[in-house]
C-alpha cells in the first residue's frame, strides 16, 4: 500500500481561489494543455517505442511482438496486452510490488481506448490461422509522475504503436518488417473538477485538489470510445454533455499534433 | 487433466434486436426481473441479496470495525475496503478463482461510486468493509453489486445521505438499450455501467467501452436516468419491506 500525496490546506484554498477567478496555478486556462513533447523510437530494441512529456510528466511506451497463439473466440486475430508499472523513481508514493488498483486501472483504460476504437488492425497480425498471430505487448513505464498519468500513458501508447514495426524477419517470417496497420488513432483526454469547474490536464497540485476526473476516449470521427470516472466525487448529470463536448474538440486537436510529430518522424 | 476438446465458441446470433423487440423479448428501455432482499445474511452487519436477470449477487457489509494492518488507518475517517469478487462457477467457463485485473478496477471504481455517500467522517481509525459475490453472471455485475452494496450499507446501518442506485446501458444492433444481457454485452457495440445519487442527479460511476456517437450517448445517458430511477425505487421499497417485517414480527 503505497503512502497518499498530501496537499497543503493553504495550498489546496489557493488553487480553489485561483479557480473560481478563472485561473490555474501554473497560468493556464482551463482547457488547456502543459506543453507536450513526444520523442519517437527512443528504445531501439523494441518493435515501437515513444516517450510522451505532458509539462513534467513523463512516460515511456514500448512495444513488443511476439508469435503466440489466437484467443478460440477469435482464431484468426491479433492480441494486446497492455500493462502499466507505476515505478518507484517517479514518485514517492509509488512502491515496488506488483501492479497495484491504479497501476491496473490506468493500463486498463489505456487498452479501452485502443481496443474501442479498433486502432489496430487485427486481423492483419494474423499468421497461421488458428495457431500463429503476433501478440503486442503494449508496456507502459511512469518516469516521472506529475499528475495526468492516463493521458500521458495513452498518448504514449498510441504513438509508440505508430512508430512500431512488425519485426517479420526476427520470427523468420518470409516477409520484409512493415509498419503496423492501424486503423485508427484514439486520444484520451481527461479533466479534473475542482469548485464546479473542469480544468483539462490537471497537474498533480490539481490532481489532489480535485474531487473527480473524467477521461473520455475518442476517434477521428468524433466518436467516443471510452469513458472513466476516477475518484470518490460525483459529476453532476446535466455537466456531462458539456465535458464530452470539449473533450471531442480537445482530442482533435491533440490527435493533429501527435500527428504532425508521427508524419515529421517518417520522412 | 488437459483434454484437446475446448468449449463450443457461442455465435453470434444474425439479430439482437427484430422488429423493437430483444432475445429476451425485452423492449429498448426495458429492465430485467429485479428481486432483491435486504438483511439475508446472519454474521454480517448488513447483507441484500439480488437477482437481477441471471445475475445472482450477494453483498455483505462489516463494520465500521477496526482496522488490520493498522497502518491503514486514517486519523478523521472511516475507509472503505470494498471487494468486488465473482465465483469461478458463474460464467460460462471456470475462470480461475481469486482477484483478476478486471475485479480489481471494478473493485475500485464502486468503492469510488459509493463512497460519496457515506458518511465516513463519523467513525474515524475504522474500516467498513464491503463484500460483493457474484455467484452468477449475466452482465451488469458492478452495476448489480453496486445496487445491492448500498442496500447493505442501508441494512448495516452506515450513515448514508443518500442511495445508490446503478445499471448499464449499451448499444446493440446499432440501438441503443437499457440493461444489457449476456449475449448483448458479447456481441454489442458498446456497454456503459452508470451509478447515480437519483435524488441530487449526480453520477458516481460512469465507464464506456466500446463505440458511441455523442447522441448516442446522450440518449444513453437519458435511459441511464431512468433506469437509476427505477432502481432507486426498488432499493427504497426493498429496505422498507425489511423493517415492516421487522414490526410485525
Amino acid at each position: 500500500m503505497s503512502s497518499e500525496d498530501i496537499l497543503s490546506e493553504i495550498r489546496r484554498d489557493y488553487i480553489y481561489r485561483l479557480i473560481r477567478n478563472g485561473e490555474r496555478i501554473d497560468g493556464r486556462k482551463f482547457d488547456e494543455y502543459r506543453n507536450i513533447d513526444i520523442e519517437l523510437g527512443p528504445i531501439e530494441r523494441a518493435e515501437g517505442s515513444a516517450r510522451v512529456k505532458i509539462g513534467t510528466t513523463d512516460v515511456l511506451a514500448g512495444v513488443k511482438m511476439q508469435i503466440g497463439e489466437p484467443f478460440p473466440d477469435t482464431p484468426n486475430q491479433g492480441v494486446i496486452i497492455t500493462n502499466a508499472e507505476l515505478i518507484p523513481l517517479a514518485s514517492p508514493t509509488f512502491e515496488p510490488g506488483p501492479p497495484d488498483e491504479n497501476a491496473i486501472e490506468l493500463a486498463r483504460i489505456v487498452d479501452r481506448g485502443i481496443r474501442g476504437s479498433n486502432a489496430i488492425d487485427l486481423d492483419k497480425l494474423c499468421v497461421d490461422p488458428g495457431n500463429e498471430v503476433w501478440i503486442i505487448f503494449i508496456d507502459l513505464h511512469i518516469l516521472d509522475h506529475n499528475g495526468n498519468l492516463v493521458d500521458a500513458s495513452s498518448l504514449a501508447a498510441i504513438a509508440a504503436l505508430l512508430n512500431a514495426k512488425v519485426p517479420n524477419t526476427k520470427f523468420g517470417i518470409d516477409k520484409d518488417d512493415e509498419r503496423l496497420a492501424m486503423n485508427d488513432v484514439p486520444i484520451t483526454t481527461t479533466s479534473a473538477e475542482i469548485d464546479k469547474n473542469y480544468i483539462f490536464d490537471p497537474c498533480l497540485d490539481e490532481e489532489n485538489a480535485a474531487n473527480v476526473e473524467l477521461t473520455v476516449i475518442t476517434t477521428s470521427k468524433g466518436e467516443l470510445c471510452g469513458m472513466q470516472k476516477t475518484g470518490i466525487g460525483k459529476i453532476p448529470v446535466d455537466t456531462v454533455p458539456n465535458i464530452i463536448d470539449s473533450s471531442i474538440n480537445m482530442g482533435k486537436k491533440l490527435r493533429e499534433m501527435l500527428l504532425k510529430v508521427v508524419e515529421g518522424n517518417r520522412i | 487433466m488437459q483434454s484437446k476438446r475446448e468449449m463450443k465458441i457461442e455465435e453470434k446470433p444474425e439479430r439482437l434486436i427484430v422488429d423493437g423487440v430483444r432475445l429476451d423479448g425485452r423492449k429498448k428501455d426495458e429492465i430485467r426481473p429485479i428481486k432483491i432482499e435486504a438483511g439475508v445474511m446472519n454474521r454480517a452487519d448488513g447483507s441484500c441479496y439480488i437477482e437481477w436477470g441471471k445475475n445472482k449477487i450477494i453483498a455483505a457489509v462489516y463494520g465500521p470495525r477496526e482496522v488490520h494492518p493498522r497502518h491503514l488507518q486514517e486519523t478523521y475517517r472511516a475507509i472503505i475496503r470494498y471487494r468486488y469478487n465473482m465465483a469461478s462457477f458463474a460464467v460460462d467457463e471456470r475462470r480461475k478463482p481469486g482477484p483478476d485485473r478486471r475485479s480489481i478496477e471494478i473493485s475500485k471504481v464502486s468503492r469510488e461510486a459509493i463512497e460519496p455517500v457515506l458518511m465516513l467522517e463519523q467513525y474515524p481509525r475504522s474500516s467498513i468493509d464491503v463484500f460483493v459475490e457474484v455467484l452468477q453472471a449475466d452482465a451488469g455485475t458492478r452495476a448489480a453489486g453496486i445496487t445491492a452494496a448500498s442496500v447493505a450499507l442501508a441494512d448495516a446501518g452506515i450513515p448514508m445521505k443518500n442511495l445508490v442506485s446503478a445499471i448499464s446501458v449499451g448499444k446493440v444492433d446499432g440501438e441503443v438499450v437499457l440493461d444489457l444481457d449476456k449475449k448483448e454485452d458479447n456481441f454489442g457495440d458498446a456497454d456503459m455501467p452508470v451509478a447515480m445519487i437519483v435524488d441530487s442527479g449526480d453520477v458516481t460511476l460512469l465507464q464506456m467501452d466500446g463505440v458511441l456517437t455523442k447522441d448516442e450517448f446522450m440518449e444513453a445517458l437519458e435511459l441511464a436516468k431512468k433506469g437509476c430511477k427505477y432502481i432507486y425505487d426498488i432499493q427504497r421499497e426493498c429496505l422498507i419491506s425489511k423493517y415492516k417485517k421487522v414490526n410485525s414480527d
